[in-house]
């Protein structure tokens, strides 16, 4: 069974005035895939992501993602996916039940399946005892897996992670990923933007960016193999210094 | 010395990078003074007014249509009673209600006085002032005529009384509140968030970190905001003088001492604004609301102290712009000197030796 | 001895930051402090740098003490704060100028110690640093902690954020200034940066796991590491944790690093294990220990 395609982009372009910030980037990414968008800043990942996410109108080019246009559908594009920052992601002096229960609110969920969703997600999680908590008082591992469940509430087609997990303990980050894989398991596409070369591994399929445009696309694997070394990192050191 | 340099060319840079406070430092000044200025106009021109004729005589009548037929006034309604006095008012386009008491005429005749009671609404103060003024004019204009052929005289006596504005304020009045505003805004607000600035970016790690000391911080960083106040206050002074006018009476060398002496008093609020606030935000919001809304409110600038319930005007005397603004009024409106004013300035000088004790008391030398 | 600390302890309200800290740092060594996000790195770093004081302990800077002299620590060291902390409003070359002239020094009086540096940023000295690239920010917040020509340069995160590219010539910066006879401490969250200082001590939650050099921390490691790889990744996580004789299965990139409770541990056995669980292209083999898995087994 071939797997459908739930983003596919064909010479995206965005130009801010002379300055040509995307350029002709052309890509697809696979029901259940995990894809690492991996790039410097400044290398265009920010732009291009905020073109898939239908916040940012493309200059040229075409783009479906969960099956919508995003020129013509932009609002349904954004029913359909998840996101979720490192630097914003979960409201602080809020307590996890309010968190849930208000980003369930603004994703349309009724008040019934907000309550259940909160129910199962509290009890997964094991944040029983702190549900009454702010926020503020739990550690970075446990704010970061709550936000990566809070941004999948309304069970999305594509989830967009922003550097998910950088500055978290191995062990925690070890947790965190494989919450990605049982999520990418379950069908929801992962979609990672990145310049920790280290969550690129993890990653079934990766693209690096350049300046612009998409310089190579393949899986971990390959690319260090074409690239002939043994890690993410120096593929990009080769890469970025040409 | 080269690093006290240093560090105050630092400051300009950072101030004159930065147009947003470069249009509060000296926009505001020039805006505040104009608006204040302007706003308050002296002319007047067919103003509304209602009479309450009780006699309805000759006499009455006769001074009616005087006033009635002056280019000043129009007379637009005849009210029955005093109770309609307020409504009239609070419809706004009524400026003044005169009163002729019952007899008036009579009274005028057997006892050779009558009343007239003049009201104004002086929400617009000025407004209110010149309106008595000029019915007072007119009152006595008729006098002279009606006492011109009879040998006793006739005496007609204008009571005014000023609604709901008990204290006459004029463009005058208002600069030393604006100047006192401005001095407290450039000098607190602009120190305080300018030392925050530096925690919040982090660079307050990096120079407690270094050989400059923290006093020398403090001083190079408040030595930028006593010249611009400086510049500030000359600005609003020269302003008042050659725009509206304003006489300055007294010494220009004790307006400047004294000014300096609440500059300095200003910027000893910022500094410890800034001890105990961690962001520019939260230090503006406490310049803002403990510095200017006091300085509104509380310093006699707009609500007379006098008329304050008694708390308010025991907590009016923590307020130095209080003292600063009797001093400025004494100096420029009164002319008078220091031997008038010496108490004032003595408070003044205890409260900012009080503020730079505590703010270097509570300056910090490490994070916590 | 560098730096020397001895028993330190912090806390704030009710958090303990740094539990019982001792080690040293020698002079001339460049010695990463590594740890993730929350370990306690910044403020071991500001008690150090004399902007904390500590609840216990002792430490000492350059031969002073980080309290009683702490005018002495600030004119002798250098300091780079975990966030960009230079004047955003100000110019590269006002802001080097300014802290040249805050330490009593010129630009042209130590400008051989961060020529290299600094050169590769001269061609924007006209350039507001709020203007700045990362990777450039980032050379100039080492120049005008160097300006002063400090004898121990304090490094908070200095390669966060910052993309490969340009950590790797930091890392490269670092190492020339050392052969200066700087003493250097770094700290990062990123586990592959420790191989590149002469020691390390690994952190977390305020506690120190390990002290030694990172050849050292890895040879310490008490396992054999098996690279696992298999078609499905979500399976093969959750087949291994069902495995009884499992020590740690971590995903690591591509692979799963596992360890098994047995010295005499037979990957056929396994393999037969995952096959039974409906997994295919199941490989196992040996690899090298890394520091990361250390941190994982000490922080366990």
């Amino acid at each position: 069974m071939k797997k459908t395609n739930v983003i596919k982009a064909e010479n995206l372009t965005k130009m801010f005035g002379e300055f040509t910030a995307v350029n002709a980037i052309s890509f697809d990414v696979k029901k259940g895939e995990i894809f690492g968008f991996l790039g410097a800043n400044g290398a265009g990942k920010t732009t291009a992501m905020k073109m898939l996410i239908g916040i940012s109108t493309p200059t040229s080019g075409k783009a479906e993602v969960a099956g919508f246009d995003v020129y013509k559908n932009a609002e349904n594009i954004k029913k359909n996916i998840g996101y979720m920052s490192q630097k914003f992601a979960l409201y602080d002096d809020l307590t996890v039940k309010e968190n849930i229960t208000f980003f369930g609110g603004i994703y349309g969920l009724s008040r019934t399946q907000i309550k259940e969703k909160r129910t199962t997600l509290i009890n997964e999680l094991g944040l029983q005892e702190v549900s009454n908590e702010l926020v503020s008082s739990l550690p970075l591992g446990w704010k970061q897996k709550l936000a990566f469940s809070v941004a999948l509430l309304h069970d999305p087609k594509i989830i967009f992670l922003d550097e998910p997990t950088g500055g978290v303990d191995p062990i925690t980050r070890r947790q965190f990923w494989e919450m990605i894989y049982k999520t990418a398991h379950n069908g929801t596409t992962v979609f990672v933007t990145t310049h920790y070369m280290d969550e690129a591994e993890y990653c079934d399929r990766v693209s690096i960016m350049v300046d612009g445009k998409i310089e190579a696309l393949d899986t971990p694997k390959e690319l260090k193999k074409q690239f002939k070394v043994d890690s993410m990192n120096d593929v990009f050191l080769k890469l970025a210094r040409g | 010395m080269k690093r006290f340099i240093g560090f105050i060319k630092k400051e300009f840079y950072h101030i004159f990078r930065d147009r947003r406070s470069l249009f509060i430092l000296f926009g505001m000044p020039i805006a505040q003074i104009m608006l204040f200025g302007f706003a308050i106009t002296n002319e007047i021109n067919n103003v509304d007014i209602a009479i309450l004729d009780k006699s309805k005589d000759a006499t009455t009548k006769e001074i009616v249509n005087k006033i009635s037929s002056s280019k000043y006034f129009s007379n637009r309604e005849a009210i029955e009673n005093e109770a309609e006095i307020a409504s009239v008012f609070k419809k706004g386009k009524i400026k003044a209600i005169l009163i002729f008491e019952n007899d008036f005429n009579k009274k005028l005749i057997k006892e050779q006085r009558a009343t007239i009671q003049i009201i104004t609404d002086a929400t617009d103060p000025n407004t209110a002032n010149t309106i008595s003024n000029f019915i007072n004019s007119i009152l006595q204009k008729y006098q002279q005529e009606i006492n011109k052929d009879i040998k006793i005289v006739y005496q007609i006596i204008p009571q005014t009384q000023m609604a709901y504005n008990a204290e006459l304020k004029s463009v005058f009045m208002f600069v030393p509140g604006v100047m006192t505003i401005i001095l407290m805004l450039v000098s607190a607000m602009m120190t305080s968030i300018s030392i925050t600035k530096e925690k919040e970016l982090g660079t307050m790690e990096i120079l407690l970190v270094s050989p400059i000391r923290p006093f020398q911080v403090i001083i190079g960083k408040v030595f930028p905001y006593i010249f611009l106040s400086v510049i500030n206050a000359i600005v609003i002074i020269v302003l008042s003088i050659f725009i509206f006018k304003m006489p300055v009476r007294g010494s220009l060398f004790l307006l400047g001492a004294e000014s300096i002496l609440f500059i300095i008093n200003a910027l000893s609020l910022g500094i410890l604004i800034s001890t105990i606030s961690e962001t520019q935000q939260t230090a503006m919001m406490i310049s803002l609301m403990g510095l200017m809304l006091p300085v509104i409110l509380l310093s006699g600038f707009i609500f007379p102290i006098a008329s304050m319930p008694l708390p308010l005007q025991v907590i009016s005397n923590v307020i130095p712009a209080k003292w600063f603004i009797i001093i400025l009024k004494g100096i420029m409106l009164k002319g008078i000197g220091i031997t008038l004013v010496w108490k004032e300035t003595l408070i003044l000088l205890g409260m900012t030796v009080f503020f730079i004790a505590l703010s270097i008391k509570k300056y910090k030398i490490r994070l916590e | 001895m560098s730096i020397k600390i001895e028993h330190i302890s912090k806390s704030f309200e009710d958090v303990t930051a740094l539990k019982d800290i001792s080690f040293e740092v020698n002079e001339g060594e460049l010695f990463g402090l590594i740890g993730p996000d929350g370990a306690g790195k910044t403020t071991l770093f500001r008690i150090l740098t004399t902007l904390l004081i500590a609840d216990n302990g002792s430490a000492t800077v350059a031969g002073y003490d980080a309290v009683n002299n702490y005018k002495d620590i600030r004119n002798h060291v250098g300091y780079m704060p975990g966030r960009f902390s230079l004047y955003q409003d100000l110019t590269v070359e006002e802001n080097l100028e300014f802290f040249a002239t805050i330490f009593g020094t010129t630009i042209e009086e130590n400008y051989d110690l961060i020529k290299d540096i600094y050169v590769q940023i001269e061609p924007f000295k006209k350039r507001r640093a709020g203007k700045l690239s990362g990777g450039m920010k980032q050379k100039l917040a080492l120049s005008c902690a160097l300006i002063h020509k400090p004898k121990v340069l304090f490094l908070d995160e200095p390669t966060t954020g910052v993309d490969p590219v340009s950590r790797k010539e930091f890392w490269e910066m670092l190492k020339r200034l050392q052969q200066k006879g700087i003493t250097i401490l770094v700290s990062t969250p990123y586990m592959d940066e420790a191989a590149l200082c002469d020691r390390i001590a690994l952190i977390q939650d305020g506690k120190i796991l390990e002290i030694d050099t990172p050849q050292e921390i890895v040879k310490h490691y008490p396992k054999k590491i098996y690279d696992i790889k298999a078609d499905k990744m979500y399976e093969l996580i959750l087949s291994l944790n069902t495995y009884e004789h499992n020590h740690s299965v971590y995903p690591f990139g591509e692979f799963v690093h596992y360890t098994d409770q047995r010295d005499d541990f037979n990957p056929t056995e396994l393999i037969q294990f995952l096959e039974d669980k409906g997994l295919e292209n199941i490989s196992i083999q040996p690899t090298e220990v890394t520091i990361e898995d250390t941190f994982m087994e000490l922080a366990r």
